[in-house]
């Protein structure tokens, strides 16, 4: 199959989530794969002692011609990958538009806030309801769940990658995965990488 | 078999590589042939000394996490007075920690070129201030360079060793947040064999700045010295190529930038299309200024905007030039932070430059239905909790602020906390119960409390605690303890030691036996013999033995002759050690939870608050979050109803890390 042309240029990805859930390292990988295929690639990301417990966001910037700015402005993301469904809420407000695209984890991380029971989290429902009214097509992955049956919780991440690879939107495949990965981490736990690529791209295919 | 070369030594000059704003930074000092690095961790810093510290020993380089800046900045004199490129990087803070040494080698100059890298933090994202080097450069009378894009980064550092040698003088890198932790594609330059032989010659005239010994006096003679470096650097900026324009020759308006705020003007007007309407002129020596060059500029445009993070150092630089040669460039109408039309603090972004170039050209700004915004932006707000910062799950932090506060409340008499630079600082918030009450720079919380403890006599009663992390005793805490020891300072010193520099990604300190170049068999000071030497009366407890800490610190508080140091040990969650293995599998017995109705009021969801936690309002209960929880056991010491439970994890038991797989 031929790798899809990417929308427009600069093309904006946002990568969403919280502190600890593998945010940078998702960015790096996708960031990889498109940088493999020529393009021009930006990435701003938002981390450091500020985001303990806190909203992580990573932006990439895509082009064939230019170095962009690492903050992308605002109402002008196309893509929003988030590992937490209301961080992709709060992202989508604040730098999407109706034409953003959203695949997201659907396991929630509370906050101290809900935690305390001073806040509430929203249900699936109502976190569905929201992207089916702002955004131009939404997938919810259960991708945390997946991953805790591959004995590893962190490998939600990457199960998610697959999932917004699999919707076919960004011009890279399996291949691009596979050889970024392998410059990531530890040959013994490439192929469980690879595993977890493959069940975001299945899951996702399930939803369309 | 194949040798896996590290992305940062690929020989192949002119191949293209992702590099976060950091490697691009370690990649330039490499091509300008470092042979010596020192750095004492601080975001947006860090990765630098950490990229140096894979690359060191196959590089011959000698690298270093330093006990603090300053000794950062001599270690990397030494080495350029003995003949051997240097570089030093700090976050801003770290400059002015630094800065009592800088002072002086800046009147004494340098002999091998030497970099001081500052990377800052515009809008303080991962800082307590915004503060700036380029006001420093300007006190230290030193050249400071800003690269405007990560191929700079790269560029600027590798030039920055050279200019040091031409002018014999060190000069600062400053690069922000938003280049240091972003990634750009950068292409490479050759990388050379670094020098390895090393000399400090002294035998020359006393004040022979070559070959004499190294020192700063006399003042007066040096300082004019200084100046000289200054101007020199000055007609070298105006043919530099980090100085460019984009745009027509007769542009409406000039847009004068530098660093990451190059990247929001040209985005900016991008997006506004005003391509042919505005010429950006990208500073990169920005101090001395190039004054030649910026005339020349201008003269192209008598409409001027300054777009710069943080305060207006460059708008007052090219004022004052526009000033004293008005007759030349003509009136001008100048834009920027002095007349409000950019804001004065906080960092930048292509949306805040957009909105003033709409405003200068009386244009409307629409790049998406503002319906949709609006309504996406309500109902966001609607259900969406916010998400305060917390310590992490199983963090030794919130058991030890734990203890403080309930030892604290059992004592009465306003006991309070003074805090200094940590994670540890969030005790201003729920985090830590609101337990500190004065939160400043490296070590100021003991020095701090040194001064509230003598203040008995004035009648305050309130128990003095200060609480510090491990690698911050040794960066700046020690002589306030020494201060609060000799003073007989009635104080309780809190030592968080979570075994290494933990908020900034878990670098070593000299407690531990590893150091930058891989090393493992370091002599590792001991913090708990240091302050026994000091004369503190001194004790070691694990904050996740809530009761012995409540004792040690009960105990201490009663207590009210001289200086008492609590050192409360155990690793960072997030330590390699610990990663990924609980020691506890954790669970709760809903039979035994009361929820509302049990006395303690939810001390675990509504008052401990770790993460790790679930509250369920509707089926009012209690659980544990599987995937967060890191299995400290302490939430199973706060239940008084037994209901939350620990059975030890057999693997943690094994003693080594199960498997990751990332």
């Amino acid at each position: 199959m031929p790798k899809p042309q990417l929308a427009k240029d600069p093309y904006n990805i946002i990568i969403s989530g919280v502190g600890g859930q593998g945010n940078i390292m998702a960015s790096r990988v996708i960031a990889g794969m498109l940088a493999l295929n020529g393009y021009n690639i930006t990435i701003g990301e938002t981390f450091g002692s500020s985001q303990r417990g806190g909203s992580v966001m990573s932006h990439i910037r895509v082009s064939q011609e230019s170095v962009w700015s690492p903050q992308i402005p605002k109402c002008t993301a196309d893509f929003i990958i988030s590992l937490e469904p209301s961080e992709a809420i709060r992202v989508l407000a604040d730098y999407g538009n109706k034409n953003t695209v959203v695949v997201t984890n659907d396991r929630p991380v509370h906050s101290i806030q809900v935690i305390s029971g001073a806040m509430n989290y929203p249900s699936n429902v109502q976190i569905e309801a929201f992207f089916a009214k702002y955004t131009a097509r939404s997938y919810m992955v259960n991708a945390t769940e997946e991953a805790i049956k591959l004995g590893a919780p962190i490998l939600a991440n990457i199960i998610i990658i697959g999932a917004s690879v699999g919707i076919n939107l960004l011009p890279v495949d399996r291949e691009d995965f596979k050889s970024i990965i392998s410059q990531q981490v530890k040959p013994q736990f490439v192929d469980k990488n690879v595993s977890a690529f493959d069940i975001g791209v299945k899951k996702v295919s399930t939803l369309k | 078999m194949v040798v896996k070369v590290h992305p940062l030594l690929d020989q192949k000059e002119g191949s293209l590589h992702l590099y976060l704003g950091n490697e691009a930074i370690v990649r330039g000092a490499l091509e300008g042939g470092v042979s010596v690095a020192a750095a004492y961790p601080g975001t947006p810093s860090s990765e630098i000394l950490e990229g140096f510290s894979r690359i060191g020993k196959s590089r011959h380089m000698y690298v270093e996490w330093s006990v603090n800046e300053k000794v950062s900045c001599e270690v990397a004199a030494a080495a350029s007075f003995s003949g051997l490129r240097s570089l030093c990087a700090m976050k801003q803070n770290g400059i002015n920690v630094a800065s009592d040494f800088l002072l002086h080698l800046a009147l004494s100059g340098i002999r091998a070129g030497m970099v001081l890298v500052a990377c800052e933090d515009p809008g303080a994202l991962s800082s307590q201030n915004e503060a700036e080097s380029r006001y420093f450069a300007r006190l230290l009378e030193v050249p400071v360079l800003e690269p405007g894009n990560f191929q700079e980064l790269k560029d600027m550092t590798a030039w920055a060793f050279d200019l040091s040698e031409q002018l014999h003088q060190f000069v600062i890198v400053r690069s922000c947040t938003r280049l240091s932790h972003a990634s750009g594609i950068v292409k490479l330059g050759k990388l050379p064999e670094p020098a390895d032989m090393a000399h400090f010659h002294f035998d020359g005239g006393l004040l022979d700045p070559l070959t004499g010994p190294m020192h700063s006096n006399p003042a007066s003679l040096r300082h004019n010295w200084q100046q000289e470096k200054l101007k020199k650097a000055r007609s070298i900026f105006e043919d530099s190529a980090f100085n460019s324009y984009q745009g027509s020759e007769n542009p409406e308006l000039l847009i004068i930038t530098g660093s990451a705020a190059n990247l929001y003007s040209k985005e900016a007007v991008h997006m506004l299309g005003l391509k042919d309407r505005v010429g950006i002129v990208k500073i990169g020596t920005t101090w001395p200024l190039p004054q030649d060059l910026v005339k020349k500029h201008l003269a192209k445009a008598s409409h001027i905007l300054f777009v710069e993070e943080v305060l207006p150092f460059m708008e007052e630089q090219v004022k004052m030039l526009a000033g004293e040669n008005a007759a030349e460039v003509g009136i001008k109408t100048f834009y920027g932070k002095n007349d409000g039309t950019l804001p004065m603090t906080g960092e930048l972004n292509p949306d805040i430059v957009m909105t003033s170039l709409a405003k200068i050209f009386n244009i409307k700004v629409d790049t998406a239905p503002q319906e949709w915004s609006y309504y996406a932006a309500v109902d966001a707000q609607k259900l969406v909790p916010g998400r305060e910062l917390t310590f992490c799950a199983g963090c030794p932090h919130r058991a030890s602020y734990w203890s403080i506060h309930n030892a604290l409340q059992m004592v009465g008499r306003e006991g309070f906390v003074n805090g200094d630079v940590g994670c540890y600082g969030l005790a201003i918030i729920s985090a830590g119960f609101y337990v500190m009450k004065s939160h400043f720079s490296m070590g100021s919380g003991t020095g701090l409390a040194s001064g509230f403890g003598k203040l008995r006599e004035f009648g305050m009663e309130q128990p003095v605690l200060s609480v510090c992390g491990d690698s911050t005793f040794f960066h700046a805490a020690m002589p306030a303890l020494v201060n609060a020891v000799h003073n007989k300072s009635n104080i309780i010193m809190v030592i968080l030691d979570n075994g290494g520099t933990a908020m900034t990604g878990f670098q070593p300190h000299p407690g531990l036996k590893i150091d930058a170049m891989g090393n493992s068999s370091m002599p590792a000071i001991n913090i708990e013999a240091v302050c026994s030497a000091i004369g503190a009366k001194t004790r070691v407890c694990d904050p996740f033995d809530l009761s012995a800490t409540k004792d040690a610190l009960l105990e201490f508080l009663e207590d009210t002759e001289g200086t008492k140091v609590l050192i409360l040990k155990q690793m960072c969650a997030l330590s390699p050690e610990k990663r990924s293995i609980k020691q506890y599998r954790m669970s709760v017995d809903k039979s035994l939870c009361l929820a509302d109705t049990c006395g303690c009021n939810r001390l675990c969801t509504r008052v401990f608050r770790c993460p790790g936690l679930r509250w369920d309002p509707a089926a009012k209960a209690t659980s544990i979050d599987e995937v967060v929880c890191n299995g400290c056991g302490v939430c199973a010491d706060i239940c008084p109803t037994g209901a939350i439970q620990k059975v030890k994890n057999p693997e943690a038991a094994k003693g080594h890390a199960k498997a990751t797989v990332s």
